[in-house]
Order: structure tokens, then sequence, then C-alpha cells
């Protein structure tokens, strides 16, 4: 087992109150395995993978739970044991491929930087061949010529990849993608998707997938962790989840995707009922 | 890219602005005359000479060549005087704005990254120093720390750094949200480096852009204070200092009040032109265009 979350409650002390984000959940990662964690906006998707890193901040704390990575606490170790594990055996890529790279810096420039924190053992030449073979790896056409590129002329999808790069610039055992393809059209989505899936086979990374586009999840999963309002309410393989969802608000997720062909003129499109209180049903089905 | 090509694009984009190009050339003037002022000027800007005094400029009655502007009541040449206070209008550019900028940017950059109490105690202190008039508080430190010119350049440092504070503070506030800085975070970046690597760079636009209009300030701040006795002291060629010597003669031999006058007027007036067009041009995104 890579990762194993085990009653992880996330709260922020604001002025107005106690707002729990994530709401005691577990769930965990084997090696080489894919989880998304699917639900609506506010569901404390992004919560629970910022937890996972140690990057929840004021007036939000973890207060409840482990999150045990290879068998040790993370909510254990010191700011500067995280950092020593952040990039390096957890790394991250986030949605926005526009703002996540520094616009002040080449993206060579960049992924070196990475590599320069964590694989101190490499000197220059070294760690300029690494990042011109991971642009190749992760299809970025020129990769010599890219180097010294400013994140500003690079395209969305382009810039994705460097992201990507970045993340697995140290073979992390684990990525966690928070909707990494929300803000690329389609085309590019499918291929970014492609380019992380021939990723983790190659390297028998974990990804940690955080979306909330369910034609994603049927793509990438082996298992699906259904989120809502905090809580877990389905965990399953995809397979599993979407023959046969157990869970009302589950159901009620995967009938509002409107079918092509399916859905008549002028009718309503299905929604997600949100008078029926999906709390009372019982804790997580399995 | 080379060096040279950085500079050389950075000429280019410059040039397309006229009027900054014209504080540029202004700017490199002022640098010549400073840098090489005993090859530039044509006598001791200190030897005084009775005999030659009040002599006016070359084209006016009574002027001649040996004394293109003129002399002072000292017999001074006014030439060799302005050239000689390039040197050390500069100077004290060079030295307050970099007590301000080093400061400030300190200040500016704690506050707007740790937020909370460190803001709050910072930026109450910059209020504070921004509540007193600029000058009246370069009077005040001055005063405490006596007169002498590289006293007045202390002051006039100090009194920049609010305004470097707050700009630093707004341009980190702003960045320091930016998903890169997550993105560096997660990558296992310390907070030093945070901000020093990652968020900085970023800013460094206003920061550049207030640094050389605050150079002008600093040139104008250093002026008025000398003109008030408190900068430097005779017989020091500083341009404000040679007004204040200059006022009772203001009627008789205007040469003496005008020529250090236009000085100071070109040197805050190219420093400020060199700042709006840094604004256009340091901005990543023009560099293609």
């Amino acid at each position: 087992m890579l990762l194993e979350v085990k009653n992880l409650k996330t709260e922020f002390f604001t002025d107005n109150g106690v707002i729990t984000a994530v709401n005691d959940i577990d769930f965990s990662i084997e090696k080489g395995q894919t989880i998304c964690i699917v639900g609506e906006s506010g569901s404390g998707k992004s919560m629970t993978s910022l937890s996972i890193m140690g990057l929840i901040e004021e007036p939000g704390r973890v207060t409840q739970g482990e999150i045990l990575f290879e068998g040790t606490d993370l909510l254990k170790y010191s700011q500067n044991q995280m950092r020593n594990i952040r990039g390096k055996d957890i790394a991250m890529i986030f949605q926005e491929p526009m703002s996540s790279l520094n616009p002040s810096y080449t993206v060579g420039y960049q992924i070196d930087e990475v590599l320069k924190l964590h694989q101190k053992e490499l000197n220059k030449e070294q760690r300029r061949k690494r990042v011109v073979e991971l642009f190749d790896e992760v299809g970025i056409p020129f990769p010599e010529d890219k180097y010294n590129e400013y994140p500003f002329k690079l395209s969305g999808g382009q810039r994705q990849r460097v992201m990507i790069a970045m993340a697995m610039a140290c073979q992390p055992k684990l990525l966690i993608a928070d909707e990494p393809t929300t803000a690329l059209d389609v085309t590019i989505q499918a291929q970014v998707l492609d380019l992380m899936n021939d990723l983790k086979k190659k390297n028998g990374t974990s990804i940690l997938f955080i979306t909330h586009d369910l034609g994603v999840v049927a793509q990438m999963a082996d298992i699906v962790v259904v989120m809502y309002k905090g809580c877990v309410v389905e965990s399953a393989s995809a397979k599993e989840l979407f023959d046969d969802p157990r869970h009302p608000y589950t159901k009620a997720l995967l009938n509002s995707i409107p079918v092509p062909g399916k859905v008549k003129r002028k009718s309503r499109l299905q929604t997600v009922d949100e008078n029926v209180n999906y709390h009372d049903f019982p804790k997580e089905i399995r | 890219m080379k060096e040279e090509n950085k500079i050389l694009e950075f000429y280019k984009q410059f040039k397309k602005n006229k009027s900054a190009l014209i504080g540029l050339y202004i700017v490199i003037v002022l640098i010549i005359c400073a840098l090489f002022a005993p090859f530039l000027a044509p006598a001791d800007p200190l030897i005084q000479d009775l005999e030659q005094r009040l002599i006016p400029p070359m084209w006016a009655e009574g002027g001649s060549f040996a004394h293109i502007l003129g002399t002072d009541d000292f017999g001074r040449d006014m030439l060799s005087r302005i050239i000689y206070g390039a040197r050390i209008s500069l100077m004290i550019g060079v030295i307050s704005v970099s007590i301000s900028l080093i400061i400030g940017t300190i200040m500016g950059a704690s506050a707007g990254y740790y937020g909370g109490k460190v803001d709050l105690i910072v930026m109450r202190v910059v209020d504070i120093m921004l509540s007193i008039p600029a000058i009246l508080l370069a009077i005040v430190i001055v005063s405490i720390l006596g007169p002498d010119l590289f006293n007045a350049m202390i002051a006039i440092g100090i009194v920049g750094i609010p305004t470097f504070a707050r700009i630093v503070r707004g341009s980190v506030l702003a960045e320091k949200e930016k998903e890169y800085v997550i993105a560096s975070r997660v990558n296992g970046s310390s907070n030093f480096r945070l901000i020093n690597k990652v968020i900085l760079p970023n800013c460094a636009t206003p920061i550049i852009v207030q640094a050389t209009m605050g150079f002008a300030s600093a040139v104008l701040e250093a002026a008025g204070l000398s003109f008030l006795g408190l900068g430097a002291q005779p017989p020091t060629p500083e341009w404000g200092a040679m007004l204040a010597d200059s006022l009772q003669f203001i009627t008789t031999a205007s040469w003496m009040i005008v020529f250090p006058g236009i000085a100071i007027f070109l040197t805050v007036m190219g420093f400020n032109l060199v700042g709006d067009g840094l604004m256009d041009v340091l901005d990543p995104k023009m560099k293609d265009r």
C-alpha cells in the first residue's frame, strides 16, 4: 500500500464558525494504481489533496486522522521533512497550466530548479540533459529549443506537458493531479490523459486524479471515490461504479450526464436533486 | 540568449518610445559627466580666482570662452562645478535609492508574504512614516545625524522606504496567490526561496520603475536639503548648494541660479522619463512585439 488515508478530517476555523471541508474520509492507493476522486465543486476534492501535501493554510487545519505514506504518517512530519517529500516522492499538477508556471523564468530553468532541490548528485550538464529528456518524454516537440522558452510562448497543452515533466522530474511515487485537463480543450485533454497513462505504466507511479468529469474518470480510473460535501459517499472499482452505482448520489451524478441522441429536444436535463439529504444514507457503500 | 543580445533587444524596445529615449540620453550624458568629470571639466571646481569672479556666460556681454557658463562669486568655473555636481547627484541617487530599495523590499516582502501580525506591524510603521511630509522627515533625520552630505543620503534613503515597502507588499500580495507559487511549494521550496527566487522576480517591474523614479526624487530632495544648508557643505559643488549660494546674486548674476537649476530639472526629468519607458518595456509579455 503506497498511501492510506484514514479518518481524515480538515476543518477551517473562520470567524463565522467551523467549516468542515473534509469530513472523516478513508481511501487508499496501491502502487501503480490510479484513483479518481470525483464530486461537485466544493465537495472537498482539492482540500483532500492539499491535506495530503500538508499545504492547508490558516485558518484551516487537519484535525483528525492519519495519512500513511509507505507506512509513515505524513501529518507527524515537520515542515522541513515535508519539503523533502514534496516534489520528490509526491508531486502535483494543477488545473491552470497558464498560471502554474513562473512567468519570469524559462521552462527549462524551472524544471532544473526542481532537480537542483532534490537530486543534488547531478551536475549542471547532467541536469540539462535530464530536462531535455523529460521534455522529449512528455512529447514536447524540439525539446532542445524549448528549454529556453518562457511559459507565455507555449500553448496551454504544451504548458501542461511542461507541468507534467516537472512533476515527473524526480520520478515521484505518487502524482496528485488536481483537475489537470479542465482548462484544456478535448483533443488536448485526450493527449494529456494518454501521456499520464503512459508515464504511469513506464515509471510505476500511482496517480491520485481529481476531477468532476466522469468521462475522464472512465478513461483513467482503477478505483473511483465519490465525494459529496466533504464525505466519501461511495468508493468502488471504475467498472462497478459505472455499471452498478449503489449510492443514490452516485446514481444522480451518473444520470446527470447528458447522452447525445437520448436527450429529447426542449426537455430538461437531469440534475442532481439537492433536496435529498444524501448523508442520511448509510455512510460509504462499498 | 547572449547578454549582449538582451541589451540590444532592450534598446530596440526602448527606441519606440521617443520621450523615454530622450530621458535615456539625458541619463547617459549624466553618467558620462559623472564618470569622466576630471577629463570633461575645463577647470578645477574648487579653485577660487577672485579676479575672475561673476563673469557672465560666454554668449553674454563680458563673457569669455575660458568660462563657458561664467563663474560664481568666488571666481569658480560654473561649467566645471555643474559637471562635478553630476557626480555628487548620481552618488546621492545610488546610495539613497539602495538604502530605501533594500530595506523597503525586505519590509514589504515580509509583510506581504507572511501577512497577519508581521503585516500589521510593518504597515503601521510605514503609515506613520508616510504621514510625515518627506522633506520634513528628511530634515528631522539630518538634524539628528548632523548636517553632512552622507547623512543627507541616509535621510533621503529612509524617507524613500515606505514607498518601496508599499509597492513591494502590493505586488507580493498579488503574486503569492498565483498557482505557480503553490506549484513551487509543492516541489519543495522553502519560504525564503519562495520569496526570493519565485515571487520577487515577478515583482521586479514595479520595483525597478520605482527605483528609477525614486532616483529622481532623491536628487531633488538632496538638492532641497543642500539648499537649506543641511546637505552638501561648501565648497562641495552640489547643485542645491550652488542654488543656495547664488540667492543673493539673483538679480545681478542670474546665470549662477539658472544653470544649476537646469541641471536639477534635466536630471529629474530624465530619470522620470526613463522610469516611464521602463514600465512599458519590462513587461515580459511585451518582449515579442
